[in-house]
């Protein structure tokens, strides 16, 4: 019945299903012409993050981040791979799901971008000059680090929540303690520092063991709030598909970061196990990988006011903040409304007994009615995402019904269902979570692609679609496949960042350890079984152009790329190596290639990025004695 | 003609040969000559500038790439220190300042003529060995370049543009030269406007 009402509430949906007429020039990005807008989406399961330029959907770049990409070395070379370190070892892959833009006074400020990781816990900074992964820390304390990484207004911290609750500290108990409260989850504040944008751990907060599931911090008024879904209040441990779906309403968790902070600086936190990788990359210096331990927890009932939980309908996912920072909207998949809270009404009723229906681990729950300040109603099935175009509408996403609804802040009125291709999980306006959105392009970030694209086996690329908002009718303008699971995105306006980005590394700043300046330092050192080649690469050839080493020996190959011309990478690969892939090295940087020197033999070494007219001449043999 | 030569030259222009003096000093701190080479594969252009003692590209790295394309068709590195002419060429500019002033404190028409004949010596001396240094580099290749193209010379043009493969070079005066022809320039309106005073006064 509620599905058919559903539907019923959904018409409309075929009515605005064809695409624009002119749309196909309104995406045309002509030769030379630069596209208005960058969208950065995550990869999903393939670990890493993509760069598109929108309105064309061209794709620019893959960043890797979290997993390995042999294309340039990353996470290989003696450089990169200890990004890639964490407290269980070496872990080449992880799950990236959400990338929050830096901000100052609440806007996109085009300094960095964060990604988090789900499967092992772990956050990363990835600088916007050189595009390139600067920093991962791993999070302590948590199994699953999924509402993760939102921004505070200024980027004072991020916020990492653990999505699946486990022991803390770990302990092996049975798992149907998880009903007795023997799990719990965390809230980390990541401090970012304001000039290096380095990343710090600075507090935890121990919570109920529930699933935490996304986040966004407050703006304006609410600048000291962070709100966190969270599902599984039942705290269910079998056939959790029906279990934690039982209750009609799960929470909305509202967290007071500065008061957090307050009880830090007041003593309140006690020392707290938990041990944690942070690797930092400097420019053109290999990773500085530092293990450190122990972390400040604070618990809730040590810091009254500090957490409140919302009641919200039904398996909340998405929370979002409005513009103005008074509107906190909740998606519930398997609800039937957007439910909105009033940030307002939170504060008139935070502390009043008369609002409250009880508590958990001291956390006072609020009544549902006391924070809301509206309900949209049959909106859609499923709805996850919401973000805002600055002009008073929101865009909700549904993944049951496969659209993206447009909403009026306030009235609660549904305007507009936009069909989308297929299952959108998050979807992205430029700026739409921040304070001053853009609010012209809108992309749903689809799950599942089935027929739109030529088949090519049974996996199909996952896909995204743009949509114009401009007007006054939203319209879909074009779909395109993505690289891995277009799981978030943040969009941001290119004349932010165009004019930022890096050409090359000066050569005269390279402070590798190993690097050399100039061709006359080129040499090869033996140091007992260890052989160290200083290596530089200019069009079009390699100083010292032949090698020999021993059978055995443990060869490092220091490249430094003497160029200082923009977009004049060089390769570097040697035949057969078995460990290693090919690197790339940017003009004026220095990257190490470790070789074991096999068997005798005649192997050849060569620039694999066509740089130059002589590109194919660039290459060389390294002797390898018995 | 003798009246001319021996006339003190009017208070005005007298100053303004102070200013001549004193603008050729900014020649100091501005190239003197420009040459742009356009590329389909430059689109954001590659240049190099010629200063009173050195040889620099128009932006950080330009001087490096160039060379680096130079080296295909094996011309010889382009540095300042191989152009020894840069050693002296400040002098020169400060003997033309120095005689600016001298004209300044002994103002007669004669002196004027004189900067006027040593800036146009200096000039075609100086266009010259700007020319020669062109040939040299465009026609004196490594006959083990990798490129060669027979009867192929990458001599840039001396002034204009010129398609040298799939580049255009052009060459032109930059703020320093623009200010050493502007001093020529007010030179001669010197002496024309000495010359009218006597045509009026007579």
């Amino acid at each position: 019945m509620i599905l058919i009402g559903l539907g019923y509430g959904c018409k409309g949906g075929a009515a605005t299903a064809a695409l624009a007429s002119d749309a196909a020039k309104r995406v045309y990005v002509a030769p030379g012409e630069k596209d208005e807008v960058y969208a950065f989406l995550s990869g999903g399961f393939s670990g890493q993050m993509s760069v598109y330029g929108i309105p064309s959907t061209r794709l620019f770049k893959i960043i890797p981040v979290f997993s390995v990409f042999p294309e340039n070395g990353y996470g290989y070379d003696e450089e990169t791979k200890n990004m890639l370190r964490t407290t269980n070892g070496y872990v080449p892959w992880d799950d990236s799901h959400h990338i929050e833009a830096s901000m100052t006074d609440g806007k996109q400020d085009g300094r960095w971008l964060f990604m988090n990781a789900n499967n092992s816990p772990r956050l990363a900074r990835i600088d916007l000059r050189s595009f390139e992964t600067k920093e991962i820390i791993e999070i302590p304390n948590s199994a699953g680090n999924h509402a993760s990484p939102f921004a505070t207004e200024n980027t004072e911290y991020l916020m990492a929540a653990t999505r699946f609750s486990v022991p803390i500290p770990q302990a092996s108990v049975p798992i149907e303690n998880f009903s007795k409260g023997d799990f719990k989850g965390t809230v980390s504040m990541v401090k970012v520092d304001p000039k290096s944008g380095r990343l710090s751990i600075e507090l935890q907060i121990l919570v109920p063991g529930f699933d935490y599931d996304l986040s966004h911090c407050g703006k304006g008024k609410s600048h000291d709030w962070c709100f966190f879904t969270s599902y599984n209040s039942e705290q269910a441990y079998k056939m959790i598909e029906v279990g934690a779906s039982k209750n009609d309403k799960d929470y909305i968790l509202a967290f007071n970061w500065v008061r957090a902070k307050q009880c830090l600086d007041q003593g309140k936190a006690s020392n707290f196990g938990g041990e944690y990788y942070r690797n930092y990359l400097p420019e053109n210096q290999p990773a500085i990988s530092e293990k450190l331990s122990g972390v400040k927890m604070l618990q809730p009932k040590d810091c009254p006011g500090v957490m409140y939980y919302m009641p919200t309908p039904k398996s909340p996912h998405g929370t979002d903040v409005d513009p103005t920072g008074e509107y906190i909207v909740g998606g519930g998949k398997l609800a039937t409304v957007i439910p909105v809270h009033s940030f307002s009404k939170l504060m008139d009723v935070k502390d009043k007994p008369e609002h409250r229906s009880g508590m958990i681990m001291d956390i006072p729950i609020l009544k549902y009615e006391s924070t809301l300040a509206g309900e949209v109603k049959k909106p859609c099935l499923g709805p996850l995402h919401t973000e805002f175009d600055g002009k008073g509408y929101a865009y909700t996403s549904c993944f049951v019904s496969s659209e993206v609804v447009k909403w009026e802040l306030g009235t609660w009125e549904v305007e507009q269902h936009l069909p989308a291709y297929y299952s959108v999980g998050h979807l992205s306006i430029v700026g739409g979570s921040s304070k001053d959105p853009y609010g012209k392009y809108l992309i749903a970030l689809n799950k599942i692609t089935k027929d739109r694209y030529l088949p090519v086996g049974m996996e199909l690329p996952q896909s995204a679609q743009l949509y114009d908002i401009s007007g006054g009718k939203a319209e879909l303008l074009s779909d395109f496949p993505t690289v891995g699971e277009p799981h978030y995105s943040q969009m941001i306006p290119a004349k932010l960042l165009m004019d930022k980005a890096a050409k090359i590394y000066p050569l005269e700043e390279n402070k590798h350890p190993y690097a050399i300046k100039n061709e006359k330092d080129a040499r090869v050192v033996r140091e007992g079984n260890t052989v160290r080649v200083y290596m530089t690469q200019i069009r079009s050839h390699f100083k010292p152009d032949t090698i020999e080493v021993r059978s055995g020996d443990t060869v490092f190959f220091h490249v430094t790329n003497l160029e200082q011309d923009f977009d004049i990478p060089h390769g570097f690969a040697v035949g057969g190596a078995p460990e290693m892939p090919n690197l790339l090295i940017m003009p004026g940087q220095t990257r190490t290639f470790k070789w074991k020197a096999p068997k005798p033999g005649i192997y050849p070494f060569y620039c694999t990025d066509f740089c130059s007219a002589l590109h194919q001449e660039m290459q060389q043999y390294i002797r390898v004695l018995p | 003609m003798q009246e001319l030569l021996l006339k003190k030259i009017s208070k005005m222009n007298r100053l303004l040969i102070l200013g001549v003096g004193l603008l050729l000093l900014s020649v100091y701190f501005l190239p003197i000559w420009h040459i742009a080479l356009d590329a389909p594969q430059y689109p954001e252009g590659l240049g190099m500038k010629i200063w009173i003692d050195k040889i620099t590209g128009s932006s950080t790295y330009d001087l490096q790439n160039i060379n680096l394309l130079n080296h295909y068709i094996g011309m010889h590195e382009i540095v300042s220190e191989s152009v020894p002419e840069l050693l002296f060429m400040p002098y020169v500019l400060g003997f033309l300042i120095f005689g600016a002033f001298v004209t300044f404190l002994h103002p007669k028409v004669y002196m004027v003529i004189l900067g006027i004949l040593n800036i146009i010596i200096l000039g075609i001396l100086g266009m010259y060995d700007f020319w020669r240094w062109e040939y040299n580099y465009g026609h004196n290749l490594n006959p083990d370049a990798p490129i060669v193209v027979p009867g192929m010379a990458y001599q840039p043009p001396l002034l204009g543009c010129k398609e040298m493969l799939n580049i255009t070079a052009c060459s032109f005066p930059s703020w320093g030269g623009i200010i050493l022809f502007v001093s020529l320039g007010i030179l001669i309106w010197v002496i024309w406007d000495e010359k009218r005073r006597i045509d009026v006064s007579s």
